[in-house]
């Protein structure tokens, strides 16, 4: 095992458009529970829901590519305010329960094959999914064919160019969380997260921003899910499940729920970690160091250690790597 | 995040082949005599049980593994059993050749006929194919629902044993355990590897199961929540933490127990006087069990002196803490309470329906709907939602696809949060 050779794709993995996509559900993360307090548990299925958005605009429609994204984005919206309305108004509890609950039912919404079209086929694809959806965006390309050396990986034009567009997008949606919070509507959704009852005794509407808050949040997940899917040209169920959800969660809590640069910083640490995790309990494994353990296994004790990790961060540091203790007042 | 673009599209559209070539060769079943037990050697297997119904094995049912280059068969065994063995991790289409199944029984939905498998994650992946009577119209709707109620009823018991647990906790702590139908897992596996593994009796088996679960619930919170409450942490931090904890206990329970579904041994003969109603001699024993525990419950409720401490707890935890009531030793008795109760609801759940590592998490959504139906920190009212529940969930299979089902549980709690939040025996100032 070469710990330099392992190092060194670790870091290739960072600059992903998979990476961008987690760290834009992050970043829509930060403004639902960093900034507004809002415990949503379902992340990965308003990234689902802009995903099969896209892809079912794509591939049904034949829709051009700002169309397809729109639809997605729609989608999340109407998802969000699904969600939003019978669970705002209540104790932080029932949007976790509910979110939770909904992403697990999407999943075998999507999995099932009892909603088809009118000429018989499923439209999501059922257990196998979409894919192929995405040449529309690839079309748009204009890096120049041939393959790159970026860290020791070997990439085609059309990886960089979803690459591109994925932290682009990344920084677009960091530049825009930048100046929403330091707007008055981003203090009055940091009032609503320190005290509900104060922000509504100056007369706002609190349950109006959070439902915007929860679609604001929503669309960028949409957008990561997009991003994730355009990059893997398959949409699938089963990716979209708690793993998905939770790893967007560690992302944040890493980084720090309550900046703007929190998820972006939380992201590249994570997966470096991730994948050099991985590569070293591999070559743990195939040096007989592990007892019994099988290749597969050792995903699955990645596994946990994100679960470790998760728990390890709510209670010991709570603001993260790069977060102001101040500014972590959980709510509750 | 591995670049799986080409492979992934070369792998979808195989299957697709693959299953078309399949779909059109099953007339045939000169290939039922080509199929080969599988080779124990390989390192990558699939296997399952085919039950009718999930309960009656199913002989002599060939099923098809393909993909990745492999195109391999295998027959059933006289448990239903059967096992596919492959050299490489890639995905593969399992499908099952309907032809050679008994005449009036088939996959129901019929495209769960063909599912995809992924062994580049696990090396071990149980498959279930839901199989039961196709569309038999010589069934009156009445017997239908009758049989629907019943077998609903049933569910609605052991999901009232495991969701009382999480009203308890929720009532004395008011924290939301989501790593409580993990529990669940904990229960059933350790069923089946005691009567499965070891070849215990059923009834010392599931004995020592629930006490192992009653325990594991004590340990939890001695070694995670006491910590936590006593360092003051907010109560949204706990539900992420509990969140972090169910992962961890989640895939323990893969590595130890593996991946594939779990039958616990249960029979599998109908009891004939119960037509139309199909259930087994187990599961009446079952509900039986549960119906006694649940009424155990309300006794030691109501009529014990900690029972009652408990519920002063529950209705207010500092004010039962000045009248001299140790509020820790109360919920550590609550929480071992729910683990005891849990692990029936694991233990019952694994016979009835089966079990695999992360059964307990997929009911998870169907324990919640119960407790905020019920209302959440009411032990009563979460029984009475959880016996909802269990009747919806079931009676819904006649109008809705069977995989659909667990989402008229979603259905029924966001109704109930639009129109009645406290639930049908709460009380209103809990929403806070």
């Amino acid at each position: 095992m070469d710990l330099i050779v392992a190092l060194q794709s670790s870091f290739g993995e960072l600059i992903t458009a998979g990476t961008a996509a987690f760290v834009l559900c992050a970043i829509g993360l930060a403004i639902h529970f960093g900034f507004t307090g809002l415990l949503n548990f379902g992340q990965a299925a308003f990234a689902a829901v802009g995903a099969y958005g896209y892809a079912i605009a794509a591939l049904d429609w034949n829709a051009p590519l700002v169309v397809s994204v729109l639809f997605g984005l729609l989608c999340a919206i109407v998802f969000a305010v699904l969600l939003g309305i019978p669970t705002l108004r209540l104790r932080a509890d029932y949007l976790a329960i509910v979110t939770i609950a909904a992403a697990q039912v999407f999943k075998f919404v999507a999995t099932s094959s009892a909603i088809t079209d009118t000429n018989g086929n499923v439209i999501t694809g059922g257990a196998e999914g979409l894919s192929e959806f995405g040449g529309t965006f690839y079309s748009l390309n204009p890096v120049p064919a041939g393959a790159y050396q970026v860290f020791g990986n070997s990439l085609t034009q059309d990886q960089i160019w979803v690459d591109i567009v994925g932290w682009s997008l990344v920084v677009f949606c960091a530049l825009l969380t930048y100046f929403l919070t330091r707007s008055p509507w981003g203090r009055a959704l940091k009032g609503i997260r320190e005290d509900e009852d104060a922000v509504r005794s100056l007369g706002k509407n609190v349950y109006l921003y959070k439902m915007q808050a929860l679609i604001l949040g929503g669309c960028m997940a949409a957008l990561g899910g997009m991003v994730f899917v355009i990059n893997s040209q398959t949409v699938q169920p089963t990716v979209w499940g708690t793993n998905f959800t939770f790893t967007i969660w560690t992302v944040l809590l890493l980084g720090g729920a309550t900046t703007v640069l929190g998820p972006i910083a939380g992201g590249i640490v994570f997966f470096t970690l991730f994948a050099f995790i991985q590569k070293v309990l591999e070559g743990l494994v195939s040096l007989h160091l592990m007892g019994n353990l099988t290749i597969p296994q050792v995903g699955q004790i990645r596994l946990i250690l994100v679960g470790l990790a998760l728990m390890l961060l709510v209670i010991f540091r709570p603001q993260g790597l790069f977060g102001n203790k101040k500014e972590t007042l959980f709510n509750g | 995040m591995t670049r799986l673009r080409p492979l992934a599209g070369i792998l979808v559209l195989l299957g697709t082949v693959f299953a078309t070539l399949l779909g059109g060769m099953s007339a045939s079943p000169a290939q039922a005599a080509t199929c080969k037990p599988a080779d124990p050697t390989l390192p990558y297997i699939v296997e399952g049980t085919l039950l009718n119904n999930g309960e009656t094995p199913l002989p002599g049912v060939q099923v098809n593994l393909t993909g990745n280059g492999v195109d391999t068969c295998v027959l059933s065994d006289e448990n239903g059993y059967f096992m596919l063995t492959v050299a490489n991790p890639a995905k593969y289409t399992v499908s099952i050749e309907t032809s050679t199944m008994p005449s009036g029984v088939g996959v129901e939905p019929a495209d769960q006929a063909s599912q995809e498998v992924d062994l580049t994650v696990t090396s071990d992946q149980g498959i279930i194919f839901p199989i039961g009577k196709v569309a038999d119209t010589s069934v009156s709707i009445w017997a239908q629902l009758a049989d629907r109620l019943f077998n609903g009823l049933n569910m609605g018991l052991l999901l009232a044993l495991a969701s009382i647990g999480i009203s308890l906790i929720f009532g004395t702590t008011g924290f939301s355990n989501f790593a409580h139908g993990d529990m669940v897992s904990l229960g059933a596996m350790l069923t089946w590897f005691m009567t499965q593994i070891l070849g215990w009796p059923i009834l010392a088996a599931g004995a020592l199961a629930i006490v192992a679960v009653g325990a594991s619930a004590y340990l939890q919170d001695a070694a995670i929540w006491r910590p936590l409450r006593k360092r003051r942490l907010g109560l949204n931090q706990m539900m992420i933490v509990s969140i972090g904890f169910s992962i961890v206990f989640r895939y323990l329970i893969l590595i130890f127990f593996g991946g594939e579904t779990k039958d616990l041994g249960s029979t599998t003969e109908p009891v004939s006087w119960m037509a139309p109603i199909t259930t087994t001699s187990t599961s009446l024993l079952g509900m039986g069990i549960s119906a006694a525990a649940l009424a155990g419950v309300a006794l030691f409720l109501t009529r014990t002196r900690i029972g009652k401490a408990t519920r002063a707890v529950s209705d207010n935890s500092s004010l039962a803490a000045s009248t001299g009531i140790d509020v820790e030793r109360i919920i550590r008795i609550v929480w071992i309470l729910a683990g005891l109760l849990t692990g029936i609801a694991g233990v019952l759940w694994g016979l009835r329906y089966q079990a695999n590592w992360s059964t307990g998490f997929d009911i998870l959504l169907l324990l919640f709907a119960a407790t905020t139906l019920g209302g959440l920190g009411t032990s009563l009212g979460t029984a009475v939602g959880a016996i909802i529940i269990g009747l919806v969930v079931e009676t819904s299979a006649l109008v809705i696809p069977t995989d659909l089902t667990y989402a008229s549980a979603l259905f029924i709690l966001i109704l109930v949060l639009l129109v009645r939040p406290q639930g049908i025996l709460g009380k209103k100032q809990r929403l806070g």
